[in-house]
């Protein structure tokens, strides 16, 4: 037995914190907020360079067939760089959608591309989720019609996967007549939403996914788990930085992390977020090999860790008193990426609501003996 | 990653099912300490190997090998069913595995084998009223007269003291020395005469703590363990072994399935709490939190086995995680109930013999006994974090 990560887990993710440190360091992440596009092409091609890409993809696809638990250290340390590229979307939850929802042509279409770093395929899937406005999105006739929102990144990308409210998933050309989309503007400047508008857009179905429709539960617990890594990276940064400035800054004549009130502030810190590692290295290791705990572990994973984080992005400011709260030193960016991935794929609410459904606690019948074990029970509404 | 602790132990974990299974009718609800009914059961236990499991047979355990995975495994099936557990208590959780540590041989083979038979109960006289967060200022004195160690003093807050044979001791023997190195670990016969022991009523309306006061007690020099003035080292050896084990998350999951079906049962105006959203959204966000606590166990758990991993800030913050969280999933339950969750001892209505609101306040007890909730801070921002420490007060 042996619950932890692997040495190479380790070295992947220390590699990638360490290019992102170099490449990506605070002024760059700054000027890529103020708009500079070569900059975010140039990280995103040197992640390529160290496999992001191709960590899911099956090996006689071109990709390393790696389990969820590298991507889950991959997208840690994302986080904690606040990297500005695609991954969630394109690397984990696209190559995921295809390889269990696309038949063999669909697969050798475009997965050997998404490991190579040819293809970028966004995911817009929200709706299924919880439809805001009157965003949804209806497949008919081989044509896609309707609206998504906060797709995940599907910016300049080549090829979206797209849901319907049932759960069925398909794959459109991002260049496709009838597709506009536009830029939405969140607080978080490092990632990029958009909505996309769908008018009578050619459109293939995954054929798996009309069939099973557990398909989409299991690539949205996968982009669940990597939204929950994405911020506790970010929230550890955040942590680390406030013991920094404790112990450097002074006040009263001596260092403010000296005071009390500041160490358990730290202190409850990092009671919360420790055991966060273990929890995110548990749900992505029940996904391929628990299944009976891979969905109940999925959405409280994302649902714990949004909340943890929240409050460790706000302490962490607070340690910081007036810098905390400026934008030069920077510590909002942590804590805006933290604010949307808190959001996105469903909120700690949302989540929550979903485990209390999959193990049947809605249900006045009580039915107890069915929720747990049925794997990729679908959420169909 | 491999959860699996292969074919052998799940072999073993259908033992110790089938183990249960058959005994499922055991119950010792209202058995006092050291009654006939507990010891059998606990000396069943002990040679099953399900209790005591890799001390030498010699000082009365079942002497197995070390085994961490086994070990954790009987952990999880007992907290999953209503069976009674092997009995806990300062004396096994404490003195035994200080004795184990740092014992000469003639207080492991005196003392430990009656202690896990249940035949013999400890207490532990640690606080005093003067001295409580800040122990090492404790003042209760030990002085040598010949062969006889003569103690004056008091002490507070002893849990069991009214039941205990022996108490395990910090004492001032070495006035003149720093507060740290003047303290000796003493073992004191409950029945030595100058011994008073004064029950103090806990909000629960039990009194299992007590006052207990020293008069020119007198006991034999030998009856200390590590050397003079090295009590705090002793003591400070299995400080550890308590805090762990005060909120295993196995338990807390047990309480948790509990509070489920209790949230399932009972209604308001008709309609299941479960099903009111404002409840079981609390029920799931302590749901989450269980389930990491869990997760950080079988971390530790794997620290345990292979070496070089570092769990150390995983187990720093255990003590004050889980009595907090036990705490809090005691409240949901009553609050689950309104009115009914406040009725307390033999009330009509009452659920569960009343046993959530006494684990409500007991938790609160936990979360200040064995090192306060502050107090666990505090080391997990020094020890952990490396914060510096409280400026010293002088003369202090
Ligand atoms: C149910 C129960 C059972 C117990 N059983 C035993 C037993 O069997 N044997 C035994 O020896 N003792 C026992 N105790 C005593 C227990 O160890 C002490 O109560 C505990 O260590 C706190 O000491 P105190 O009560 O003197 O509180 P104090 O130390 O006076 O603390 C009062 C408050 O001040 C805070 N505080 C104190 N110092 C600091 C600091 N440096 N920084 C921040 N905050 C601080 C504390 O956190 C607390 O909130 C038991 C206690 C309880 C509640």
């Amino acid at each position: 037995m042996y619950f932890g990560l692997s040495e190479e887990q380790v070295s992947l993710q220390e590699t990638i914190k360490k290019y992102l440190e170099d490449q990506a360091p605070l002024e760059v992440i700054k000027e890529i907020a103020a708009g500079d596009e070569l900059k975010t092409i140039e990280i995103h091609k040197g992640l390529l360079d160290l496999g992001i890409s191709s960590l899911l993809v099956p090996e006689e696809f071109g990709g390393l067939e790696l389990d969820l638990l590298f991507a889950a250290v991959v997208s840690t340390a994302l986080g904690s760089g606040t990297a500005p590229v695609p991954f969630i979307g394109a690397y984990v939850m696209a190559p995921l959608a295809l390889n269990l929802g696309g038949n063999r042509s669909q697969k050798e279409q475009w997965l050997p591309k998404i490991a190579s770093g040819e293809v970028l395929m966004g995911i817009a899937i929200s709706e299924f989720i919880g439809a805001r406005e009157d965003s949804g999105i209806n497949f008919k006739k081989g044509k896609v019609n309707g609206r998504a929102l906060f797709a995940i990144d599907a910016k300049n990308s080549d090829a979206l996967i797209v849901s319907n409210k049932a759960g069925q998933l398909f794959l459109v050309h991002t260049g496709s007549s009838g597709i506009s989309q536009t830029e939405l503007i969140t607080v978080d400047k490092t990632r990029i939403s958009t909505e996309i508008l769908f008018k009578d857009v050619k459109a293939e179905i995954l054929p798996e996914s009309e069939k099973d429709l557990g398909i989409i539960n299991k690539v949205i617990d996968a982009g669940r788990i990597m939204l929950a890594a994405d911020s506790l990276g970010a929230a550890q940064v955040m942590l680390d930085k406030a013991i920094a400035y404790s112990l450097e800054r002074k006040q009263f004549g001596r260092q403010i992390g000296s005071f009390q009130a500041v160490k358990h502030m730290c202190a409850e810190m990092v009671a919360e977020l420790e055991p966060c590692n273990a929890m995110v290295w548990h749900a992505s290791h029940c996904q391929e090999n628990i299944p009976h705990e891979a969905r109940l572990m999925a959405c409280h994973t994302k649902a714990h860790i949004s909340e943890v984080s929240r409050e460790v992005s706000k302490t962490a400011i607070e340690v910081h008193g007036g810098m905390g709260f400026t934008d030069e030193l920077g510590l909002h960016y942590w804590f805006k990426r933290i604010g949307l991935n808190r959001q996105l794929l469903g909120s700690p609410e949302l989540v929550r609501e979903e485990a209390a459904k999959i193990q049947n606690f809605d249900q006045a019948s009580d039915d107890d003996n069915k929720g747990n074990d049925e794997v990729g029970n679908p959420l169909v509404v | 990653m491999d959860l699996n602790y292969g074919q052998e132990y799940e072999d073993f974990r259908n033992e110790v099912q089938s183990f249960i299974k058959t005994n499922e009718k055991v119950n010792l609800h209202g058995a006092k300490l050291r009654s006939p009914e507990r010891v059998e059961w606990q000396k069943k236990l002990i040679d099953h190997g399900y209790f005591a499991r890799s001390i030498p047979k010699q000082y009365g355990g079942f002497g197995g090998e070390v085994d961490i995975i086994k070990t954790r495994i009987i952990a999880e099936e007992f907290a999953k069913s209503p069976i009674p557990k092997p009995l806990g208590g300062q004396g096994i959780q404490m003195l035994v595995p200080t004795l184990l540590e740092l014992g000469n041989e003639e207080q492991k083979q005196t003392y430990i084998k009656p202690t896990l038979h249940g035949e013999m109960i400890w207490c532990q006289g640690y606080s005093e009223p003067n001295s409580g967060s800040d122990l090492a200022s404790l003042q209760t004195k030990g002085e040598l007269d010949g062969e006889e160690w003569v103690i004056n003093g008091q002490k507070i807050w002893t849990s069991t003291a009214k039941f205990a044979q022996m108490c395990f001791c910090l004492v001032r023997t070495e006035p003149e020395a720093p507060k740290h190195q003047g303290i000796s670990f003493l073992l004191i016969p409950m029945d030595s005469s100058g011994i008073e022991i004064r029950p103090i009523m806990q909000m629960t309306l039990d009194a299992d703590f007590n006052e207990v006061f020293f008069t020119d007690v007198r006991i034999p020099k030998e009856n200390i363990v590590g050397e003079r003035g090295e009590g705090w080292k002793v003591a400070n050896s299995i400080l550890g072994h308590e805090r762990g084990s005060l909120a295993d998350p196995n338990v807390t999951m047990t309480r948790l399935n509990a509070l489920i079906n209790l949230m399932k049962d009972e209604t308001i105006d008709g309609q299941r709490i479960i099903d009111k959203d404002s409840f079981r959204d609390r029920l799931l966000k302590i749901q989450g939190r269980v389930l990491a606590q869990q997760s950080n166990s079988l971390r530790i758990l794997s620290g345990q086995i292979n070496k070089d991993q570092n769990t150390s800030m995983a187990r720093l913050i255990t003590k004050l995680q889980g009595t907090e969280l036990r705490h809090e999933l005691e409240a949901l339950a009553i609050d689950a109930m309104g009115e009914l969750g406040t009725l307390y001892e033999n009330s009509p209505h009452l659920r569960d013999n009343g046993s959530w609101q006494m684990s409500y306040m007991y938790f609160l007890g936990l979360i200040i006994g064995g090192g306060t909730s502050q107090i666990q801070k505090n080391i997990i921002s020094e020890r952990g974090l490396g914060m510096p420490k409280e400026p010293k007060v002088q003369g202090n």
